[in-house]
């Protein structure tokens, strides 16, 4: 018999099924995603790994005002949406172009954000994503709302709501897992700690034994994966949906990765981390060790190495066709989505600005 | 009988237990609001009456509550939510200015947020600190959220209803002290929705233009300008957004003379823009500058000392015989 405490804890060790050296473990508790899961998420990671790199590129050509890389992440990226049923909501942060493209949302609208011709671009009904949130952690107890609105309709929807290592020392993210375990929302909070909050390491940012114990204090199982594992992550993930979506409410995840490239390409890391604590990261990258796996398992065949690269040549062309192009903005805009109906007031503004456009025409 | 004599904490309770039998995706909850019925008794037997999952108490953290509220509106339901008294919303700031009121925008109105924030406010109670706030200012200046404050009794369930029924989030601010006065009203009746001022006195000489728990003073002044030969107009603004600039304008300009009575501290205030506002538009009718009666830019006096700070019958007097009235 476990106590109820020892059944909110999380494992001694980070979840791990498959190593950084592509080796199998056994785990009393998790068992390895099937094959056909394995390669679809490899693809996946392939894909994810081409957006981060050529999103990146696109900041340095000035097509992009900025992008938060979650390059090394990839993994979480791709677990967060694959274990996601069609009908389930994913609530994700400024860092999860990958995820939100895994899940279906067209990479340019994704993109509009960082691009800058609107705030979000994709309509959130379309698949179930949430705008992404820059105010660290609010978006947490919205993905309460959405999952409890869904139990009070009688629904078995599941709500995926994401955050850092950093947004965990934000009070709405207490908030959102009392709120969360008192309805008995379902919802599965996944906290991808990268190791930093821009400059600041975990270290600073708490003293806690891992970010998966905090579940604990508000009655939420907690658990910690390895981050880079995809097979781990999958299991993880996955279990925890099938409780949230079983009414055993809540579920936090805590997965171990890092933050290999700066904070966004307008960061400097070298001002706050030596280059050889990256090192030993960069050899337990989440690609390397799932193509290790399949290669030796014998699933990594030339087809499977060919749809990967489709997809990801596939990807990376259509994010450099889209965002090449100087969007089309229409300042018109600015007045109209405000309210349903615009205020007098808002009507008179927008007409200033249209009569002074004329003028400048003129 | 559609005539009845009810208090306004009345008349909001019958607003939500209408709104909540017309329709069941409007849910109440917040802090207390469940078996006590709130601590004004404002969702008083809403929980007897609909269930637990329409009325019920949460954990006690407001950026939650709104933030919860949020997600709920996000998946089809009609959240109204109480903020237990004004300065207690503060907790929650971030949701409303940083989500609340920008989510239509952010999305291409792809997202709609349909909520209430119902907000105990201002003063005039003997409170003590921390409970008497006026923080309707900091609302309004918030591009995308609509802000109501009723001052009737009628107006107070009207106003909820819509408030309910609107499209787009709203700050509902209740004037406490106006709580417990009781009114001969016919909820039936129909009633202007937001957006939409109303002249409750007509008077030729000057306008009080007033919200929220400033009408009934304006009122008694005006009353008593009347005995000493001078007849006012009132103006009840009723939401201060949308603001409505005509019925206020027409009002000035009738009249030729303003001034505003607002509770809240003056700087950088609602009232300040409703004089902005009104010198922009009526300047050619105005025979003089328009003046405020509004709190001292202090914070809210413990009870001993509120008398001085609220607005009050003379200082409104005052301000009206400062209208230049020599030049006329
Ligand atoms: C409420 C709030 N405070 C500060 C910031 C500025 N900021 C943006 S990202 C960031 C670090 C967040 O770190 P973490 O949660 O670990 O996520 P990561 O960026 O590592 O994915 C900070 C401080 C913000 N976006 N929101
Ligand atoms: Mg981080």
């Amino acid at each position: 018999m476990t106590t109820v405490e020892e059944q909110l804890l999380p494992s001694k060790e980070p979840v791990r099924l498959i190593d950084q050296d592509g080796v199998l473990h056994d785990h009393s508790s998790y068992q390895l995603p099937t094959q056909q899961a394995l390669v679809d998420g490899y693809v996946e990671l392939i894909k994810g790994r081409r957006i981060n790199d050529q999103a990146s590129a696109l900041v340095r050509q000035g097509r992009l005002a900025v992008y938060p890389s979650s390059h090394g992440q990839e993994a979480c990226q791709v677990a967060a949406s694959m274990v996601l049923a069609d009908g389930d909501w994913l609530f994700p942060t400024y860092r999860d172009t990958v995820t939100i493209v895994s899940r279906g949302v067209d990479p340019i609208e994704t993109l509009t954000l960082l691009r800058g011709d609107w705030h979000s671009g994709y309509d959130p009904y379309a698949r179930n994503v949430a705008p992404q949130s820059t105010p660290l952690a609010t978006q947490l107890t919205h993905a309460v709302g959405v999952a409890h609105a869904a139990r009070l309709k009688g629904e078995d929807t599941v709500v995926m709501a994401l955050c850092g290592d950093g947004a965990t020392s934000e009070g709405d993210f207490h908030e959102a897992l009392n709120f969360a375990a008192v309805f008995k929302a379902p919802v599965v909070f996944f906290v991808q700690n990268n190791g930093f909050a821009i400059s600041v390491p975990l270290s600073k940012q708490t003293v806690a034994p891992s970010i998966a114990h905090k579940g604990i204090g508000y009655g939420v199982p907690g658990e910690r994966a390895d981050g880079n594992d995809l097979a781990g992550l999958l299991a993880v993930l996955g279990q925890a949906v099938d409780k949230a979506r079983a009414g055993e409410g809540p579920q936090l995840v805590e997965a171990h990765t890092y933050r290999v490239q700066a904070h966004t390409n307008a960061d400097d890391a070298t001002r706050y981390r030596q280059d050889d604590e990256v090192t030993p990261w960069l050899a337990k990258d989440p690609i390397k060790r799932l193509e290790a796996y399949l290669s030796s398992a014998g699933l990594l065949s030339d087809d499977i190495k060919r749809r990967a690269e489709d997809a990801a040549t596939r990807v990376a062309q259509q994010l450099r066709d889209g965002l090449m192009p100087e969007p089309s903005v229409d300042p018109e805009e600015l007045f109209t989505h405000l309210y349903a109906v615009p205020t007098p007031q808002l009507a008179e503004q927008a007409a200033f600005l249209r009569d002074e456009l004329a003028r400048e025409e003129a | 009988m559609t005539h009845q004599k009810i208090s306004m904490a009345q008349a909001l309770n019958q607003a939500l237990r209408d709104a909540m039998t017309a329709d069941d995706s409007v849910l109440m909850f917040g802090e207390d609001v469940g078996a006590l019925g709130g601590v004004f008794r404002i969702t008083d037997g809403l929980t007897a009456e609909f269930g637990e999952d329409r009325c019920f108490d949460t954990p006690l953290a407001e950026s939650g509550i709104v933030g919860m509220a949020i997600g709920l509106a996000m998946n089809g339901m009609r959240p109204v939510v109480e903020m237990q008294f004004d300065a207690f919303g503060y907790p929650a700031f971030e949701q409303i200015v940083s989500h609340v009121a920008k989510m239509r925008n952010r999305t291409r109105g792809r997202i709609a947020l349909p909520m209430v924030i119902r907000m105990p406010y201002a003063g005039g109670i003997g409170g003590v600190e921390h409970h008497c706030d006026s923080s309707e200012g900091y609302y309004a200046h918030t591009p995308g959220l609509t802000v109501v404050a009723p001052s009737t009794v009628a107006d107070a369930y009207t106003l909820l209803r819509r408030a309910i029924e609107w499209p787009d989030p709203v700050v509902f601010m209740e004037p406490k002290k106006l709580y417990w006065a009781k009114e001969e009203v016919d909820l039936t009746e129909p009633a202007p929705g937001i957006g939409t001022a109303v002249v409750r006195r007509e008077g030729a000489d000057a306008t009080l233009i007033a919200y929220g728990p400033s009408v009934p003073v304006a009122m008694e002044a005006a009353e008593a300008a009347a005995a000493e030969g001078r007849e006012l107009t009132v103006v009840d603004l009723r939401s201060v957004v949308p603001f409505d600039d005509e019925t206020v304008c027409a009002a000035v300009r009738r009249t030729g003379r303003a001034v505003v009575v607002a509770e809240a501290s003056g700087f950088a205030s609602v009232s300040s823009e409703i004089v902005a506002r009104v010198t922009e538009r009526c300047f050619h009718s105005l025979a003089a500058p328009v003046r405020r009666v509004t709190g001292f830019d202090i914070p809210y006096p413990p009870p001993k000392l509120e008398k001085f700070q609220l607005p009050g019958v003379d200082r409104i007097l005052d301000a009206v015989d400062d209208l230049q009235w020599e030049d006329s």
